[in-house]
């Protein structure tokens, strides 16, 4: 049995929304129309208020307290304001962890239509039939915690799906997850839209994803309104060059990356060998379950190393062992003396001191790096712990355009911006090995291409780069090795 | 990455079929009877009994000392301050310098210990066999507790347990950044403070998306229907005179033995 929707109808006019406590607006006298069963992809560069437009649409716009907020104009969805359209618009977010509500499948399911009061037997009826639709094969008493990145997001789907919204409002919904996650969401939510003709808006830098499944493109201006809209091949074939330059993955388009000058000197700084990494703590009789098992491993000065693999296979794992954060469960993983300078063998017991000024690591999720309240205060903390001058910080600062921030609090950054920082923060120790784990995970054109040209730049200068990545472009930029890891553990393939 | 340690599979067991409120019903009348007399008779007579409804929660001798062995260890603490602190009647056990036991203080300290268990079992039988989706549906829709407060914590619990990934994730990155380079008691306490106010940060970020999707799911805003009803079955008259056969076979006992020693009065 198919889930039914009525698409819904969006009409915005001279609309405009100012968070409290801002200057400027989030979005500035918009105009736009969206008919019954359109699928529209909303673009524009980062600020151009593409988020608050699905918020608003979502009818979540000031749902965080955000009282002293202003609007502007009108929104409606079917001629009712969007505040007040409650369950006519379904909005998924990025972060798969904040997609799910409830502990089984089939209670989070029938979340969305419990509050909207829908009748038991009916809820029971869109479940199953929504579960169905995004592809979800699974018992209803299945744990909700126990699924990927790409199956929390078509959970969250299928609870939207059993609202029957007619307007489905996607916010970067494949941004956190790997190629193979990214094509279950996007196929899923193309298969629902078939099935329900329901009008579609999604936000994402990458069009590519996008383009079969959208009828239409619309471009927001920085400054307030429509700045393109029209048939997807029209609007990029008008406009690629500008929407590339606003940092959007414009199909076959590659940004232009400052290329390697030299192949690195081939000095050995970090070498493994039968290294088993684990997360687990060893316990007498109970050895831990490695996630993956690496046969030989070298890391050269001025080499990159990239690590691919599926989900599970144990690659942030094994950049956390590398980076010395976790213990090797296994095996041996030596730094060799032009590394250690002293320090001992084993990164795991370095002092922090010595840790980051020989490895630095970069997280997934740049917040979970920032440890102080400025962007100023962030460059600085590395060298004023190694007893450094701080005088790179304003050259770091201009070189990745955050001069303008320095005083901001690191999570008021936009996402580009945040992954610029975490990258500078760990450079500002100026460590011989640099470990990344997912650098590019939802950047747009623009950050992607500047951490590649900083990467290429610092390998010249015979820096080892090892970033743990599913972004094939990205290693093809960087060159040097890859390191295949598979979903069975033990299988580590070196090339 | 993001392992959930409060989500276990929804149990099998006799007791995980019954209404969670008839489970804390029985429960808090066994713990008022218990509370209401100091002798070791009725505290046998209770833990015998509970021990005897392990199995219909679905709790194996394993289980239960893994959930329970801070119980033991408390009951056992409180059972050895009470024969240290009791009146010394009775014949001497043991003299250990300042430290004297007699029968009598003995006696009183064993059976605060077994109370303290008789009072707690009940406890992990409810926990052991209670979901808390179950309960949240029990509360909300039997005892009309708000729907708001009710679903905003059960969906808050979740959240709870990725706190536990999300702290050793952090631990980790504050390393790669070099925090707690001081070394000594004073730089470790920082560093911790510091992880666990990023840990906090981190957990309201998350639940605000969290609100945002409840909220985008037309959570909190007028009437709703539950997709799960609530119901009170045969099971639950079952709970309910096992609750009342447990408090009435402990007081009968300690009347009968003539050791009924109620606190008031």
């Amino acid at each position: 049995m198919a889930v039914s929707c009525t698409p819904a109808r969006v009409s915005a006019r001279g609309w405009g929304w100012q968070h409290s406590g801002r200057t400027a607006m989030a979005v500035h006298d918009l105009d736009l129309d969206i008919a019954a069963g359109e699928r529209v992809l909303l673009l524009g560069p980062s600020g151009a208020g593409k988020s608050t437009l699905l918020h608003a649409l979502a009818g979540v716009l000031g749902a965080d307290s955000d009282d002293d907020a202003s609007e502007y104009g009108t929104l409606t969805i079917d001629g009712v304001p969007a505040t007040r359209a409650r369950g006519r618009a379904g909005l998924m977010q990025q972060d798969p962890d904040a997609q799910v509500v409830l502990s089984r499948i089939g209670d989070d399911v029938a979340f969305g239509a419990e509050n909207l009061a829908v009748p038991r037997e009916e809820i029971w009826r869109r479940v199953p039939a929504a579960l169905e639709a995004v592809g979800l094969d699974l018992p209803l008493e299945h744990s909700s915690s126990a699924l990927s990145g790409g199956q929390k997001q078509r959970l969250g789907l299928a609870g939207i799906l059993a609202m029957e919204p007619g307007l489905l409002l996607l916010d970067e919904p494949t941004a956190n997850l790997d190629p193979e996650g990214v094509l279950e969401v996007r196929d899923a939510v193309r298969r629902t839209l078939d099935d329900t003709g329901a009008t579609l808006v999604v936000v994402e830098h990458r069009v590519a994803v996008w383009l079969e499944v959208v009828d239409r493109i619309v471009v927001l201006a920085p400054g307030g309104g429509v700045l393109l809209d029209g048939a997807p091949d029209a609007v990029l074939a008008r406009a690629a060059g500008m929407l590339a330059a606003a940092g959007v993955w414009v199909p076959g388009h590659v940004p232009a990356v400052r290329p390697r000058v030299n192949s690195g000197s081939g000095e050995v700084l970090l070498d493994a060998a039968a290294l088993a990494v684990s997360r687990q703590k060893a316990r007498r009789r109970h050895p831990a379950v490695p996630a993956a098992v690496v046969p030989l491993l070298e890391i050269q000065a001025g080499r990159a190393l990239s690590v691919t693999g599926p989900n599970g296979a144990g690659k942030s794992t094994l950049a956390l062992t590398l980076g010395g954060l976790l213990p090797a469960a296994d095996g041996r993983l030596g730094a060799r003396e032009p590394l250690a300078r002293g320090a001992g063998a084993d990164p795991f017991r370095w002092r922090g001191r010595e840790l980051i000024g020989r490895i630095g690591t970069v997280f997934q999720e740049p917040e979970h790096q920032f440890v102080t309240g400025s962007v100023r205060a962030e460059l600085d903390f590395a060298p004023h712990i190694l007893g450094l001058e701080t005088d790179r910080v304003d050259e770091l600062l201009a070189r990745l355009r955050l001069d303008h921030l320095a005083e901001a609090n690191p999570f008021t950054l936009s996402g580009g911006e945040k992954r610029r920082l975490s990258v500078a923060t760990v450079l500002a120790a100026s460590p011989s090995v640099l470990i990344l784990d997912e650098p590019t995970f939802g950047q747009d054109a623009n950050t992607w291409a500047e951490l590649a040209s900083m990467l290429t730049e610092l390998l010249d200068a015979g820096t080892a780069v090892v970033s743990v990545t599913h972004d094939a472009a990205f290693a093809d930029m960087l060159g040097g090795e890859r390191l295949v890891l598979g979903a069975v553990a033990t299988q580590g393939v070196r090339r | 990455m993001s392992a959930d340690i409060l989500a276990q599979p929804r149990s099998t067991a006799w007791l995980a079929g019954a209404n969670p409120l008839s489970k804390l019903g029985a429960g808090v009348l066994i713990t008022v009877v218990l509370l209401l007399t100091v002798d070791w008779v009725s505290a046998v007579a209770a833990l015998a009994l509970e021990l005897c409804l392990l199995p219909l929660a679905g709790l194996g001798a394993r289980m239960l000392l893994l959930r329970g062995w801070p119980i033991l260890i408390a009951a056992a603490v409180g059972g050895y301050g009470t024969a240290l602190l009791a009146p010394k009647t009775g014949n001497v056990l043991l003299v250990l310098g300042p430290v004297l036991f007699t029968t009598g203080s003995v006696e009183s300290g064993i059976a605060i210990a077994l109370r303290g268990l008789a009072i707690a079992l009940p406890g992990v039988i409810v926990l052991a066999s209670t979901d808390p989706t179950d309960l949240a549906d029990a509360l909300a829709q039997r005892l009309r507790l708000p729907h708001r407060f009710v679903l905003g914590a059960l969906a808050g619990m979740r959240l709870v347990g990725l706190l536990v990934a999300e702290w050793q994730t952090l631990g980790m990155a504050r390393r790669a950044r070099g925090v707690g380079v001081n070394t000594g008691v004073a730089g470790r306490v920082a560093a911790s403070l510091g992880q666990a106010m990023a840990l906090l940060v981190q957990a309201i970020r998350r639940a605000s998306r969290l609100a945002v999707t409840m909220e985008a799911k037309g959570f909190g805003a007028g009437p709703r229907t539950w997709a799960r009803e609530s119901v009170f079955s045969r099971r639950d008259a079952a709970v309910a005179a096992g609750g009342l056969v447990i408090c009435a076979v402990a007081v009968g006992a300690a009347v009968v033995l003539g050791t009924w020693n109620p606190v008031f009065g």
